[in-house]
């Protein structure tokens, strides 16, 4: 099976770090991970800011970059329910013929981080060991739009040495949502505060998510608040072997 | 405060705008925290209930689907029914058709007073303020409407107007409010909401007992039986059906369900979405006169304003099965903290982030088209739609037709000419400009590569990521993320994927 | 000039010219009928059930109303004594008393709901919504499972009116009252 990663522009940027947690990962696991360097970003940002003739170059980059390989693995809930749920919108959108087949037969093979785990790869024990109070946060494109329900928690309670502290609230989302975090920034950030008052509550020391969006949102809401708490992609701590 | 008119607030600033008075409202907030929190509790516990809830949902959608594929011949099988059964039916284009139609009954009839049961359709098309300028008051008899009303307040919510408000607050409104619209609410008034809720009943009893004419909307309309329906707690809106002679209702043309049948589905969905009851309090149904029984003269008004608009829009169109629940507004996280008025509409929140663009038209105003982007698309409001509908796919097709509608702006100078308008393009946007930079970026790896070279340490955000325009906006509240040394792409290539 | 009527129409048939109506899924049949659930669905609304054999009727019903004024519709299939009748009392008279006794059409045990639809024995809509008391006498082969099998039930070109509990608000920082405008107390006779 040849599985490419797909680290997301955002992780290619600014957490190059959390690109190299899913490799490390998935070589542990045995998968000869690929990072094909045509690959540039989903367009879930034009795409949900209402451009979606600038989402077609990301949308054909991501098709010619992923098409042949028999899985790609992104750790992102947001850019995985962009390829699965809306490239097809894009696709149609460009007119191309050729483009939409391709769309409709990548679509499926495209994989968030914890269901390729669990779902293609059948683990839940990841080898990993990380001794620390941790707290978890869902994202909202992986809860609701992917539906992975409760993967990344059975992933987590197998990780030696962690200890998870339940977040109040769980589920209500951290206010980040792409552009509306600038174009809304006081709703975005009176949501992101609820969420880390929410976080610091629980004592973590830690607060892992599988989107780094969220994490850089929530992040920079807990440093300018000196929180002490620090924010980790879910791909590092299942990488992490303390 | 500015009243309603029509169905938006006049003079509506934009969402980020608006909103943001809302946020530094801390009453407010509270206010809405603690009753979004609780009838969001009460709603979990009773959908929890139901063992086949998304069944249930999926053939909710389908009723209203069904209805709406075949709207004109629904439409003409109620007309028939009604007419059949001694009501007359009246069709509106618009609300301003809609309102001269209600006043000229009113007029025919010499009242100038008629007593109103809580409905969307007649505080979309600003029935009061119509009726009012032609002499004839309207007197809200649902609780939370009468508190709006008393208040010269704007409803902030769909099921609970004064959802704003707590008790305090109430009292005060009732106590200063009450002696000019009637019975003046008693010496020793407290703000438990008992005592309010009896203050309300001697209140509003006495118009009850004396109005000649009320005004109704519908929560349903049942197309092959002719019969309307009416959902309610207090019995305000029995009194309204029931005492009057004359009874007018107001009923969106999307209001209506195939057969009688289909409200097996529907009144098993909309109690426990809306109020978190197994089911509410009172149901009225009616179809038509009954002699002996009630208003002995009905008329139902026909209502479009928008809706057909809405209805061609394939993908918007979903937006009409809404049964007004107001389910997705308890849940939404942005209508949590900013409460209802942000939206500048009867309808806030995640549905009227999209009704109010598809009835108005994206591109209509500046405020029309801040709405589909009050939302971050968490997808909350979808889980919870009993007739799902699919609220985030919907505001991410509108954010489109906003776009759209900018890309290309009709010459209004050659519009009347006759002549095919000519059109050229709107003058570009700090966002448009961005993005289009993004899709020439993403358009290429090495273009990638070399934006994020030379996006070297404690550059702006908008050179790493060049869909996230406005930094300033970002870093107001946020410490932005520590550059890293070099990218991933870099790094992999550096180290042949960490290999070397 | 057109009409509204047929503009509406226009547009209405332009906009869903390729609009098809989608498939309704098979909904899973309710279950028994449970009365002991009736009863106690019904309670759960504040409301105040009575449990009594059919003949029991007159006798507990009298109990209830015992120094009260009364008001009963026709066709009601058991003596109220000193009740006055409904002949042609306007809202204002039926104001000045203190409840009404009625029988019901239809009961459903799932949301604990009374549907009257004011035949005899129910009386015109007025009658079971001005006093502030309502007895109403149901009886056990009347209560059906779910709404579903209740709207199967009922004549959709008759007047209804469900009632689930006593009337009541939550328009106040969303805290139940009961009583507002409709009868402030419902007393239920469940007959076997
Ligand atoms: S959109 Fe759905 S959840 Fe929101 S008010 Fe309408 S029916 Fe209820």
């Amino acid at each position: 099976m040849r599985v490419a990663l797909q680290v997301t522009c955002l992780n290619d940027a600014l957490f190059p770090h959390v690109g190299q947690a899913v490799v490390t990962l998935l070589r542990r696991l045995g998968v000869d991970v690929e990072f094909p360097e045509a690959q540039t970003c989903c367009g879930q940002p034009m795409v949900n800011t209402g451009y979606l003739d600038e989402a077609v170059p990301a949308v054909r980059s991501f098709v010619s970059a992923f098409s042949s390989y028999d899985a790609v693995v992104t750790p992102s809930g947001s850019c995985a329910g962009s390829a699965r749920h809306q490239h097809g919108l894009v696709a149609r959108r460009s007119g191309d013929a050729g483009l939409q087949a391709a769309v409709a037969s990548l679509s499926p093979r495209v994989y968030e981080l914890t269901e390729f785990l669990v779902d293609v790869l059948g683990v839940t024990d990841v080898g990993a060991s990380y001794p620390h109070e941790v707290t978890y946060h869902p994202t909202c494109h992986s809860l609701r739009m992917l539906g992975v329900g409760d993967r990344p928690r059975r992933l987590l309670e197998e990780v030696r040495g962690l200890r998870l502290r339940e977040l109040p609230y769980a589920d209500q989302c951290c206010g980040f949502g792409g552009t509306f975090a600038v174009k809304n920034a006081d709703t975005s950030i009176a949501m992101g505060a609820d969420k880390v008052r929410h976080v610091r509550e629980t004592g973590a020391e830690v607060l892992v998510a599988g989107d780094s969006s969220c994490l850089m949102h929530l992040g920079g809401l807990m440093e300018r608040q000196r929180s002490g708490v620090r924010t980790m992609h879910l791909a590092e701590v299942l990488a992490a072997q303390e | 405060m500015q009243a309603p008119v029509g169905t938006t607030f006049v003079g509506m600033p934009a969402f980020p705008d608006a909103a943001r008075d809302a946020l530094g409202d801390p009453v407010l907030r509270h206010n809405l925290a603690h009753a979004t929190g609780t009838i969001r509790d009460k709603r979990a516990r009773v959908v929890a209930e139901v063992d086949d809830w998304e069944d249930l949902r999926v053939d909710g959608a389908a009723v209203k689907d069904t209805a709406l594929a075949d709207l004109g011949t629904h439409l003409l099988a109620l007309e028939s029914a009604l007419t059949a059964r001694g009501a007359r039916v009246h069709w509106a284009r618009d609300a301003a058709e809609a309102n001269a139609i209600v006043a000229g009954i009113a007029k025919g009839h010499g009242v100038d007073e008629v007593v109103k049961v809580k409905s969307m359709a007649t505080q979309e098309i600003g029935l009061n303020e119509a009726l009012e300028a032609e002499g004839i008051a309207a007197w809200e008899t649902d609780l939370a409407e009468l508190i709006v009303q008393l208040g010269e307040d704007r409803p902030s919510h769909i099921l609970v107007p004064a959802i704003h408000r707590n008790r305090a607050e109430i009292r005060a409104i009732f106590r200063d409010r009450m002696a000019a619209a009637g019975r003046p609410a008693p010496d020793d008034l407290t703000d438990e909401p008992a005592e309010l809720a009896a203050a309300a009943r001697l209140h509003l009893r006495e118009k009850f007992l004396r109005a000649r004419m009320a005004v109704s909307g519908a929560n349903f309309a049942v197309a092959d039986s002719g019969t309307l329906v009416v959902v309610e707690s207090e019995g305000n809106g029995r009194m309204c059906l029931t005492l009057p002679e004359v009874l007018v209702s107001v009923v969106g043309i999307e209001k209506v369900v195939p057969t009688w049948d289909d409200l097996g589905t529907m009144l098993r969905l909309l109690p426990r979405s809306s109020t978190g009851e197994r089911m509410n309090p009172y149901t009225s149904t009616w179809a038509g006169v009954t002699p002996g029984d009630g208003p002995q003269e009905m008329h139902v008004v026909l209502l479009d304003n928008g809706r057909t608009r809405a209805l061609a829009d394939e993908v918007g169109r979903q937006a009409l099965r809404c049964i007004r629940c107001s389910a997705c507004l308890n849940v939404c996280p942005v209508y949590e903290r900013t409460g209802g008025h942000a939206y500048g509409s009867v309808y806030p929140g995640p549905i009227g982030a999209i009704l109010n663009p598809l009835l108005q038209g994206p591109g209509s105003s500046a405020w029309v088209d801040s709405l589909p982007y009050a939302s971050s698309l968490c997808g909350a409001c979808y889980e919870v739609c009993p007739v799902r509908i699919d609220i985030p796919s919907v505001l991410v097709d509108l954010r489109a037709q906003v776009v759209d509608a900018k890309r290309i702006v009709p010459d209004v100078s050659a519009a009347d000419s006759g002549v095919r308008p000519r059109q050229r393009p709107a003058a570009p946007s700090p966002q448009s400009l961005a993005m289009k930079g993004a899709a020439m970026t993403f358009a290429s790896a090495r273009r990638l590569g070399l934006a994020e070279r030379f996006a070297g340490v404690g550059t702006s955000l908008a050179r790493r990521l060049p869909w996230l325009p406005g930094v300033s906006a970002w870093a107001g509240a946020r410490d932005l993320p520590q550059a890293p040394a070099e990218s991933f792409r870099r790094w992999w290539r550096r180290t042949d994927g960490g290999r070397r | 000039m057109t009409s509204a009527r047929e503009e509406i129409l226009a547009r209405v048939h332009a906009a869903t010219a390729e609009a098809v109506a989608p498939e309704r899924p098979a909904l899973a049949p309710s279950g028994p009928v449970d009365v002991d659930l009736f009863a106690e669905r019904v309670a759960d609304y504040e409301a105040v059930v009575e449990r009594c054999a059919p003949e029991e009727v007159t006798e507990r019903v009298a109990a209830r109303v015992a120094g009260l004024r009364v008001v009963v519709p026709d066709g009601l299939p058991f003596a109220v004594a000193g009740s006055v009748a409904d002949d042609g009392l306007v809202a204002a008279d039926l104001d000045a008393l203190d409840g009404v006794v009625t029988t019901a059409t239809v009961g459903i045990a799932e949301t604990g709901t009374i549907v009257l639809d004011h035949g005899p024995g129910q009386g015109r809509r007025a009658l079971t919504l001005v006093p502030d008391l309502h007895v109403c006498v149901v009886r056990a082969d009347q209560v059906v499972a779910d709404v579903p099998d209740a709207v199967r039930r009922l004549d959709p070109a008759r007047a209804q009116t469900w009632i689930s509990g006593p009337s009541a608000t939550s328009d106040i920082e969303l805290s139940r009252v009961e009583g507002v405008h409709g009868p402030r107390t419902l007393h239920v006779l469940l007959t076997r």
